[in-house]
């Protein structure tokens, strides 16, 4: 076992540090906003969800669907502008490092700016009352795990990228879908049977799932199930990139 | 001959078109060794393969005591890279490059830093230190760059065309360094397609064309064996007809190229005698050079 992938995390932290205060500001007003506006407002239409305020319901979900856009612009289009425009992988490779550090770092590090957002939005909660007490905290060792899922999946997208274009079809058919097939915004019981089975598979809804529990107290039903398929969605997907990534640069 | 770097029987191969075709060469330690040749020559392919970047389809090599590719991350310790288009890192300032740099060398943050300001010296960079990548001109950026491959105090040094993009003060201010670093006692590794360049530099080349190495020696000795010692370039009206007539019978070889008659010659007087009876004709008479040695066995046509 080594740690040079470490370098990586180094690296990029140490690029995120310059623009720290934009970066916070964006992941605290963003959601700030969302919870207000969407919580509060169409919340007083809605009412009660699951027996608990909308607002309420939203912020566990906006906690997954945070980290999940974190993750995903982190290791799709900030990774694909190192690999591609700026040749930071290919200088990196001249060096002992190689193409498993780099991904594996990098992999790490969106997941780590993932949490960064959720914890925002759980900073937030608390802000408005809605999160109480030290449980909630529990939900960030689970935010991790997400973001190494859906980082995991987007490198794949983005060694396989030949230009930023490619990026919308991941969007279109899968990223889209999947935010309203979670459970993130409206519960998915709306949806019909055949529609909710799909959700079985998707990342995010076990997220969802898994992030309500932790935060709210609400039933999960199968816990360990679904802690697991994030965690191989996430290894599966870092492991297809660093093949297809050392076939890349090392042509 | 303890050769850091030795390449036996490259050959390598994209999309069915052979890009390496069975190169040999050997680089002592502490020379400068050139890898010369036209564009497409295989010159990168093959800088790659000795560095482990990509993997040959047969051949072998050994690099610092470790056969590429199998053991290449740890010749990588010992080596310095200096690749063909500058990818230092935007996102740092000239500072930030040299210390992120040895990190990837498991070099301490401290150490790192120690070794900043003569690393800024070499690179002729003390008043840049905090600027940014995109502040900096081709030159300083190509001597960062060098400066960079410096951080892990290689025995090795590979140049991708280094000086490729400069004007003319920045590439003698990169061959001050390269020749600095040389007597310092590092091998370089330095491919070029310019003569000029190989000539000044190197102790030893290789003349490479599609894939093939087809020369080897020091620049004087590539000169006296493959090329007459004087040039004389002819040109002006009626060149072809005087050169078809009259110069056939006085040089030792000759090459008509466009407007210009290159007369190669151990004697220049016989030529310059002949000429003037045509006034029209003017001639440029010349030391031969490494040009001349690369243009006979590379040919004249253009490559892309």
């Amino acid at each position: 076992m080594n740690f040079r992938f470490l370098h990586i995390v180094e690296r990029n932290f140490l690029v995120w540090r310059k623009l720290m205060i934009p970066s916070l500001t964006t992941n605290l007003a963003d959601p700030l906003f969302y919870l207000v506006g969407f919580g509060f407002g169409i919340g007083s239409l809605v009412g009660t969800v699951n027996g608990r305020p909308y607002v309420e319901f939203l912020a566990g979900g906006m906690l997954c669907y945070s980290t999940l856009n974190s993750a995903t612009a982190e290791a799709l289009y900030s990774a694909f502008s190192r690999l591609k425009m700026q040749r930071t992988w290919e200088g990196i490779l001249h060096t002992p490092m190689t193409v498993a550090d780099i991904v594996i770092g990098e992999w790490l590090w969106a997941a780590l700016k993932a949490v960064l957002s959720g914890s925002a939005i759980l900073l937030i909660m608390y802000a408005l009352g809605i999160a109480h007490g030290f449980r909630p905290l529990v939900v960030l060792p689970v935010l991790f795990l997400l973001g190494l899922c859906v980082a995991g999946l987007a490198l794949v997208m983005t060694t396989i990228a030949k230009g930023f274009d490619f990026f919308a079809y991941y969007f279109t058919l899968v990223l889209t879908p999947m935010s309203f097939l979670s459970g993130v915004f409206f519960p998915l019981q709306s949806l019909p049977l055949s529609v909710q089975k799909i959700a079985l598979v998707l990342p995010l809804a076990h997220a969802a799932l898994l992030s309500r529990g932790l935060v709210f107290g609400d039933d999960i039903p199968h816990p360990v199930l679904s802690l697991l398929l994030l965690a191989i969605y996430g290894v599966i997907g870092v492991a297809v990139s660093v093949r297809i990534a050392t076939r890349r640069l090392h042509r | 001959m303890t050769g850091i770097l030795s390449v036996r029987g490259l050959v390598k191969s994209y999309d069915g078109r052979q890009v390496v075709n069975g190169a040999t060469f050997e680089a002592a330690a502490g020379e400068c060794f050139g890898i010369l040749g036209p564009n497409g020559a295989g010159k990168t392919t093959t800088m790659r393969c000795c560095l482990g970047l990509t993997a040959p389809d047969a051949g072998g090599i050994e690099l610092c005591g470790y056969s590429i590719p199998s053991m290449a991350r740890e010749a990588r310790y010992r080596v310095g890279v200096v690749p063909q288009f500058d990818n230092l890192d935007p996102d740092f300032t000239v500072t930030e490059n040299l210390v992120m740099w040895a990190r990837y060398y498991e070099i301490s943050k401290r150490a790192a830093q120690a070794m900043v300001p003569r690393l800024l010296e070499l690179a002729g960079l003390e008043d840049r230190a905090d600027a940014r990548i995109d502040a900096l001109s081709g030159g300083m950026k190509r001597r960062l760059t060098i400066a960079r491959a410096l951080v892990n105090d290689p025995d090795v040094l590979f140049l991708d065309e280094p000086t490729t993009g400069l004007d003319p003060q920045a590439r003698h201010l990169v061959w001050d360094g390269l020749r600095r670093l040389a007597k310092e006692g590092k091998t370089l590794i330095l491919t070029t397609h310019f003569m000029d360049e190989a000539e000044r530099l190197c102790d030893r080349l290789c003349i490479m064309d599609a894939g093939k190495i087809i020369a080897e020696g020091s620049p004087r000795q590539l000169i006296e064996s493959h090329i007459e010692p004087i040039v004389v370039e002819v040109f002006g009206e009626g060149v072809h007809e005087w050169a078809q007539k009259e110069a056939s019978g006085l040089a030792e070889r000759l090459e008509v190229s466009g407007e210009t008659a290159f007369c190669y010659t151990h004697s220049a007087d016989a030529i310059l005698a002949a000429m003037s009876s045509h006034p029209q004709l003017r001639a440029m008479r010349r030391v031969a050079n490494l040009e001349d040695v690369f243009i006979k066995l590379t040919g004249r046509d253009i490559r892309d």
